[in-house]
Order: C-alpha cells, then structure tokens, then sequence
C-alpha cells in the first residue's frame, strides 16, 4: 500500500542552511548537502529545499547545492523559493531536482503552471500554495507570506489541478513558525476538493500534529521544519511514532 | 563494459544520471547521449522517460533513427535494456495518454489511466510502495519482497501476457511496476529515487 510520507524542509540563504540539524558529530552545519544526507540516511521519505536568497545576485547558488545534492541523496529532492519561469525549472531539474515548487509565479501567471507541466511532466510540477484565514475562507499571499492576492485558497488550488500540478503544498500563514499543529481545516477542504495529493505544512510543534495532518487533514505527505532542527525530533523516530499510530509509513 | 542512458529529451535524466554514476563507481562506462553509433556499441542501455506518453514517443521518434536503433539493440540483437517510467510504458503496444499513441510494441499490450474509482485513490500515484514480486527477475537479485521504491505516474502497462510481469503494486488495483521478457527489463518506479535498495537494481542490472 502507498505510504504517508515524512518531508524535512531546510531553508537555504546564499547556499547555506540557515536553521538545520544541530549535531555535534556535524562537520559544518551550514552545509545543506550534509544536511540532506542525514536527513535521507534517517528515512525521510523525500527533501525539501526553501531558497529565501533575497538578492539577485546569490540566486545561482541553488543551484550548486542541488547538483552537489542531487549526487548524494537518491531520494527525491523538490526545490522551491524564487522559481519564476519555465527556464528557472529547467535550470533546477538539470541540477538534479526532481521537483520544484512554484509559489508567486503560479498565483501571478498561471500560464507558468500550465506550460511546465506540459514540457516538464505533471510529476515535477508541485505548486505551493501560502494560505491565511479571512473570515471563513482562506486567502493567498505571496512574496513569501507578505503580498494577499485576495485569491480564494480552495478555488486556487482547484485551478491549479486544472493547470497541470501534480501536488499542492499547503501551508498555512496563520500556523507558520508557531508550532501549535496544521491547519487542519484548510488541509482537509483543500484535500477534498482535489483529486491530486496535498502535502501539509506550516505549524507543527510536535509529532501527534504529524498524525493529525495526514489522519485529520487528509494530507499524503507532511512537512516540518523545525521540529527536525536541532534534534528535536529525528525523521526516524517521526516514523515509528506514525506506524505506532496506525499511518503506514516506510520503515 | 558500456552503459548508455539514452539522452532523447524525455524530460529530467539527471537523477537518472547521478545514480547509475554512483553505481557504476569507475567500473563501468556510464554514457548520455542519443547518437546512434554509440547505442550500438554499448554494452547495456537504459531507456528513462518521463512527461506523458505521447511526448516520450514523439521525442524518440524526432530523433531520425533512434527507434530502429533500440528495435536492434532490444530486439534482434537481444542486449539487456532498462525501461524507466514512461521508458517502460513505452514497451507496450500502444498508450492512450493526451491521445492514442503506438509505442515500440516489445510487450503486447496497452496503457491506460489507474482507475481512480470516482476519486477514492489520488493521482498521480505519488510516494513510496511496495513490491509485490511475483517472479524472480534478474534486477531483483538480493531485494526482499515488500521493498518499498518510489513511484510517481497516472498511468499503468496492462501486458496480455502477465508472465512478463515480474512484480506488482497495491494502489487501486494490483498495478504492473516491473517486468521482464528476457534481455528487456521495466520499472514503473523510479530505482534512482528509491535509496539504496533502488541503488540495487540498478547495481543488479549493471551486472546482469
């Protein structure tokens, strides 16, 4: 049977991990290849990498961190933050990514979502969606969280299956870094109204949020940040805690 | 000894790549590329493929000659082939993703969309399953029944004859995502996504 999957996120800034794993056997904890290597060695079902590079000019070094990546880790790699062309996701899948998440460019031009997924294949195509309650919907905001588009979440996320994604990621504005669990109103509207699979995040302060977000939220896959940084929690004993659970996970 | 990963703009071969290098160490010869003097004499060949159906067969059959090639290699000259993905789905007979499409014809049969049962099951089928092995095939030598490998596809080989099968999934149905028919082999997931254990088949199909 299919298995719920765990993704670590890691934020990277100028090619560098900005929070990560903080081990004492780490050599350089900043380094997002030795970040993601312990992250697949300890089952994580598929990386995640965020780019919140502000300038310009260190935009090119995502792409140095996903082709070192890429030859160590051999699970799936998605990189998202600043993807705004059919050309940036060509540049990001010759590095090695397997998948890139598309935020701002999806709400502004949803042409972008369509053309890549024709080009490129459904499977790479992962639009993410930043959603804040307003009232007794959700709204999209994107700039990283700071522009409100007014868009409808729901709608959105529909036009988005439409256009060719092939999984939505969800996260909600309102838990983002608070740590008190998913958004499991949003995940489970959206999971519903969808036929592609949701991946939840934003929110999650401890592991019962994970089972909540996939037997609650209805999400295929959940991601978290910063319960894996600084050992918290290890994506093994995520794992072992969601099988205790009843969700099938790979172990 | 020479493996080449034919490069025909299926869409992103460079996980593809990067695994059958990490494999192959310097052992073995990995080679990309569609030039047809070099798939002729290689050793062994990988036909990844990734996008729809269509797309796929549309890009081999751009390249003047590449069919024929691989029609060679496959299948009058019998050297072991590894079908990917959309590399294995374009064995069959014909696929019927964005439009009814024939494909290389190597495994009788067809292609067609997972019965989703009125939205019980999402698609694409994306995430980790397990195999189901139902006969001994070459590239699963030392892998354990029930190994979990990647998988991410909205579409299903159906072969008429299921004694190519060699290994199934659980989603919706009993989906075929592997098969093999002597010197040509297939997954539907993807071995270079799919940790160490996918490192194996890969291994597994190096050696053969």
């Amino acid at each position: 049977m299919l298995k719920n999957r765990i993704i670590p996120c890691l934020d990277v800034k100028n090619g560098r991990v900005v929070k990560g794993i903080n081990f004492i056997d780490l050599k350089d904890a900043g380094d997002p290849v030795e970040q993601a290597k312990i992250y697949s060695d300890g089952g994580a079902d598929e990386i995640c990498f965020l780019d919140i590079t502000a300038s310009n000019e260190n935009r090119d070094t995502i792409y140095d961190v996903v082709e070192k990546t890429s030859k160590k880790c051999f699970v799936p790699l998605t990189v998202g933050g600043g993807v705004r062309s059919v050309d940036d996701i060509n540049k990001l899948l010759n590095c090695g990514a397997d998948k890139v998440s598309i935020n701002t460019a999806a709400v502004q031009d949803p042409i972008v979502v369509v053309n890549s997924s024709k080009k490129f294949g459904s499977q790479c195509i992962v639009v993410a969606i930043d959603a804040k309650k307003s009232g007794d919907q959700w709204e999209i905001f994107t700039h990283g969280g700071r522009n409100n588009s007014g868009i409808d979440a729901i709608e959105f996320a529909k036009k988005m299956e439409e256009s060719g994604a092939g999984e939505l990621l969800v996260t909600s504005m309102d838990r983002d870094g608070t740590q008190v669990g998913y958004d499991i109103d949003l995940m489970s509207k959206i999971s519903s109204k969808v036929n592609i699979p949701v991946i939840a995040s934003g929110g999650v302060g401890n592991l019962d949020h994970l089972v909540d977000g996939i037997k609650l939220g209805n999400a295929s896959a959940v991601l978290a940040a910063s319960i894996f940084h600084y050992g918290k929690y290890s994506v093994k004993e995520a794992k072992e805690y969601l099988n205790l659970k009843g969700i099938p996970v790979r172990i | 000894m020479k493996v080449t990963i034919v490069d025909y703009n299926s869409g992103n071969i460079s996980s593809v790549i990067n695994s059958f290098r990490e494999v192959a160490k310097d052992k073995v010869n990995i080679e990309v590329t569609s030039d047809l003097n070099k798939i002729k004499s290689s050793d062994k060949v990988v036909l990844p493929g990734q996008g729809s159906f269509k797309s796929c067969v549309d890009a081999l059959i751009n390249i003047n000659g590449l069919v024929d090639t691989l029609n060679e290699f496959a299948i009058t000259k019998k050297k072991p082939l590894l079908g990917i993905c959309v590399g294995l789905q374009m064995f069959a007979d014909i696929g019927y993703e964005e439009t009814e499409t024939k494909g290389l014809g190597w495994i009788s049969g067809k292609v067609s969309k997972i019965d989703n049962q009125n939205g019980k099951y999402k698609l694409p089928h994306i995430g980790w399953n397990q195999l189901n092995i139902v006969k001994d095939s070459k590239i699963f030598k030392g892998i354990e029944n029930n190994s979990h490998m990647y998988f991410v596809h909205s579409y299903e080989i159906i072969p008429e004859d299921k004694s190519v099968v060699s290994a199934t999934t659980d989603y919706s149905s009993n989906i075929v995502c592997s098969v093999e028919k002597e010197n040509i082999f297939g997954t539907q997931f993807h071995p270079e996504k799919s940790d160490k254990i996918g490192l194996k088949i890969i291994d597994n199909f190096i050696n053969l």
